[in-house]
């Protein structure tokens, strides 16, 4: 028997009010979290394009090492650079704080929306802009000065597709700074009454550490940016070397931004996995406090090693072992959070389902990406490995592996909060497992080639070299990837065009407020509010009842209309 | 819905009080300060390591900036700050046309302060105290790179009446270098601040305009209280550069 409670005939946020403007011009954080869902994923498969040129023209005998053209080169290292450029500023850094965070976020609280809703719509124009820019550059071309915009690549040449694509990422910069602020304040003052900060689900913990980062560390990179802009238009002088500037002032300025930015890319990740971890293992989480606690940590730390990419840059020694022995103290909190994930799933009722299999993939992908990073933070082995496919593979395992699975895994998991429907068939399934087999070939291999010393942003290999086989395994894993990405696509689009397979409130067993709300949740998100507020780990606050097809509260309140349709006796 | 049938007046459909938007609205805007200031930090800190490690350059290029009119600008902008700040107590009071008053004084503090720093600029490009990289700075690595219609007309360049220690072009090459530099951060962080200056009047404007139709009071004045702490804030950034550029001896 179909719910009775949920029919997309409902009055809900999505069909409330119709037209171009309803959402354009939407402050409705439901609406602006889906708006960022459906840019991002946009540009993931930009970015995604370009991963794949990358990988095509790395194939062994696509681009001949002896006999490579000025051109073959441009190619390259503009395919390099927007594809990097794209994944993090477009992709990564909004994907889960500003598209699932802006969704889910006020509804975990109970609350009706996020603190500042015409800020939220500014910041979601403001991305748009950015993205626009990006447009731009690519149209304009020759971006070749890698993500990392360094001087004097930046500010010597004269190509201007730097001029909008550094102009693109500051615009985005602010974007990020205001949703941050707007979480950092949601959560401070809209959180009901009896929701202490130790009641908190950690998802908002994971948020409101990523809010910390964005509002402390962003204007850093947005002043680094546009110094870089008024260099290369005006010679101020600051960073270039022929008028007397020093250029690794820049590299320092620009670390200490976005090592804390690849924080912002992975806590928001790792509140989802804890998320994942208690409702799929039906389990109240295994220590709290220390995940809490861990995301706090993790974000104050981040702050003090970015010195860890320098070490060859020529900063003096004694700093660089300050700054190693630093990097060292980050995997403590990092390692705390996976230790307690492990522990909620022992002997826990687990449930294989969709979300849960991309987190159990994070455990792997995120212990090798984390463990990876100590081997660069030893002094010795990082001057080795620095600037070779080891990185590269690194920063995968921790940026993909980590964080975009999370993503991807909180998609499927708040899908029918979303769209009212479950994305959980074999379909799903088969995609999260082609990505997780298509990720490791991917990037197994480049730690391999990397630890032989394979240098990274290079057009070609000789063959002599002895190369070929890593990256010909390399290419192939990034097609079984990309095949994968595409089938959990597939899968969440199919969804819209299959009938009658609507969700129920809450299909997973979730305790956090956010289920207690109609799938897909009405303008204001709760019928009647505020919900009721307990210990978001209690899994013995709801129980399954099949008439339902979902979870009910095990107390329901009598005013609530969900329960009073489906159990009118206990009402 | 009855709980938007006695939803408190002036407050957004998504607070439950009038407190708790206010709050909100206050942290919000002392959030968005610490953005600023980080904001600013980067320059400040290529400041503090460039004085590190040249500081005599430092001391000669403060020589070229007028100490009397980053004086002046430091009233005026201390006198508007006072101004904003009575404007606030104004308008929580509801007394409007004091208010009207005060943005007023505090609008045209802020474009004198304005018109002297033009001054104070177009000073500089006359006599091309410039960052080394524009066309017209007489801070080049080799003398001979000067524009000669600089070279022929600057009075630093040349420097016939002997203020200075030295003329710009017997200096140390590398040193004048330096000098352009300094004259980098020197526009970098007074033309960012200046841009802070202008947001700040278009802020004031509105707030002039709003309060015109009569829309502040007791119950309502956070938008005055709020763009004043960013009016304070400007200030305050202006008080550090005064004396970190103009008064190093
Ligand atoms: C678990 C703790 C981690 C440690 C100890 C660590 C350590 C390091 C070190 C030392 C480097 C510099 C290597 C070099 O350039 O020679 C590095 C590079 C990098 N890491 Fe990590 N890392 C950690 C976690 C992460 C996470 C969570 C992310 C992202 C979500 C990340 C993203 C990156 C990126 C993007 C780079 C290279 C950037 C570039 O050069 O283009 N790391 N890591
Ligand atoms: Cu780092």
């Amino acid at each position: 028997m179909a719910p009775t409670t949920n029919t997309l005939d409902r009055t809900n946020y999505l069909n409330a009010t119709k037209g171009f403007m309803s959402w354009f011009w939407t402050i409705d954080h439901k609406r602006l979290g889906l708006m960022y869902l459906w840019s991002v994923i946009t540009c993931f498969i930009l970015g995604g394009f370009f991963a794949m040129k990358i990988r095509l023209s790395l194939m062994p005998g696509a681009v001949d090492f002896a006999t490579q053209t000025a051109e073959q080169m441009n190619a390259y290292n503009n395919a390099f650079t927007v594809h990097g450029a794209v994944m993090i500023f477009l992709v990564i850094i909004p994907s889960i704080p500003a598209a699932l965070g802006n969704f889910v976020v006020p509804m975990m609280l109970g609350a009706k929306d996020v603190a500042f809703p015409r800020l939220n719509r500014f910041s979601y124009h403001l991305w748009l802009i950015g993205a626009l820019l990006f447009v731009a550059t690519l149209i304009i071309g020759n971006l070749d000065t890698g993500w990392t915009f360094y001087p004097p690549y930046s500010t010597g040449h004269t190509d201007p597709s730097v001029i909008t694509a550094v102009l693109a990422a500051f615009i985005l910069g602010f974007s990020s700074i205001f949703t941050g602020l707007n979480f950092i304040v949601t959560i401070h003052k809209m959180r009901p009454p009896e929701m202490t900060w130790f009641k908190m689900p950690l998802f908002l913990w994971a948020i409101y550490a990523t809010a910390v980062i964005q509002v402390l560390a962003t204007p850093v990179i947005g002043i680094s940016l546009l110094l870089i802009l008024v260099e290369k238009t005006m010679q101020i002088g600051i960073f270039t070397p022929e008028l007397g500037g020093d250029p690794v002032f820049f590299q320092h300025l620009f670390w200490f931004y976005s090592h804390p930015a690849v924080y912002i890319m992975v806590l928001p990740g790792m509140g989802i996995m804890s998320e994942l971890f208690a409702t799929f293992s039906r389990k109240p989480i295994f220590g709290y406090r220390s995940i809490a606690m861990s995301s706090i940590a993790i974000a104050i730390f981040s702050f003090i090693v970015w010195g860890h990419h320098m070490f060859i840059s020529g900063q003096s020694q004694l700093m660089s072992v300050i700054f190693s022995a630093l990097t060292f103290s980050v995997a403590v909190p990092s390692a705390i959070k996976v230790f307690n994930w492990i522990s909620t799933m022992y002997k826990g009722s687990i449930s294989f389902t969709t979300p849960m299999l991309y987190g159990m993939s994070i455990i792997w992908l995120f212990g090798i990406g984390g463990l990876t990073g100590l081997f660069l933070a030893t002094l010795g082995t990082d001057i080795v490995f620095h600037d070779t496919y080891f990185i590269v593979a690194h920063f995968h395992y921790v940026m993909v592996g980590s964080a975009l699975f999370g993503f991807i895994g909180g998609i499927h998991y708040w899908w029918p909060k979303m769209y009212g429907k479950v994305v959980d068939g074999p379909l799903a399934k088969l995609g999260c497992l082609l990505s997780f087999v298509g990720f490791n070939m991917t990037f197994l291999p480049q730690f391999v080639g990397g630890s032989k010393g394979m240098p990274r942003r290079y057009a070609a290999y000789g063959s002599e070299q002895g190369f070929d086989d890593w990256n010909y395994w390399s290419t192939m894993g990034a097609m079984v990837l990309c095949a994968g990405l595409f089938i959990a696509l597939f899968a969440l689009l199919r969804s819209f065009f299959v009938k009658g397979t609507l969700a129920p409130a809450n299909p997973w067993g979730g305790v956090t407020l956010e289920w207690q709300s109609p799938s897909p949740p009405p303008e204001h998100n709760f019928e009647i509010a505020p919900p009721v507020v307990g210990d978001p780990y209690d899994m013995s606050l709801v129980e399954y009842v099949s008439e339902e097809e979902g979870f009910l509260p095990v107390n329901p309140r009598s005013d609530d209309p969900c329960v009073a349709d489906v159990k009118p006796e206990e009402a | 819905m009855s709980a938007h049938d006695n939803h408190p007046e002036g407050v957004a459909h998504h607070f439950e009080s009038a407190s708790q938007q206010f709050d909100s609205g206050k942290l919000g805007i002392w959030t968005f300060l610490l953005t600023e200031v980080l904001f600013f930090s980067a320059l400040f800190v290529a400041y503090t390591m460039y004085r590190n490690n040249y500081p005599e350059v430092f001391q000669f290029a403060s020589q070229y900036l007028d100490t009397n009119l980053g004086a002046l600008n430091t009233l005026v902008l201390l006198l508007s700050s006072f101004t904003i700040a009575w404007g606030v107590r104004n308008a929580m009071l509801g007394e409007t046309k004091k208010l009207t008053i005060n943005l007023i004084i505090t609008l045209v503090c802020a474009a004198g302060f304005m018109m002297i720093k033009a001054e104070e600029y177009g000073h500089k490009f006359h006599e091309g105290t410039l960052w080394g990289g524009h066309e017209h700075s007489i801070f080049k690595l080799d003398a001979n790179d000067v524009d000669p219609h600089m070279a022929e007309h600057s009075l630093a360049f040349n420097n016939p009446d002997g203020e200075f220690t030295a003329a710009v072009k017997d200096l140390d090459p590398e040193f004048r270098q330096k000098l352009g530099i300094f004259f980098g951060i020197y526009f970098c962080l007074t033309g960012l601040h200046g841009i802070h200056v202008l947001i700040g009047m278009i802020l004031l404007s509105w707030l002039l305009i709003r309060n015109l139709r009569g829309e502040f009071g007791p119950k309502n004045f956070a938008a005055v209280d709020f763009i004043a702490l960013y009016w304070h804030l400007v200030d305050l950034i202006w008080i550090f550069l005064f004396p970190l550029l103009y008064l190093i001896s």
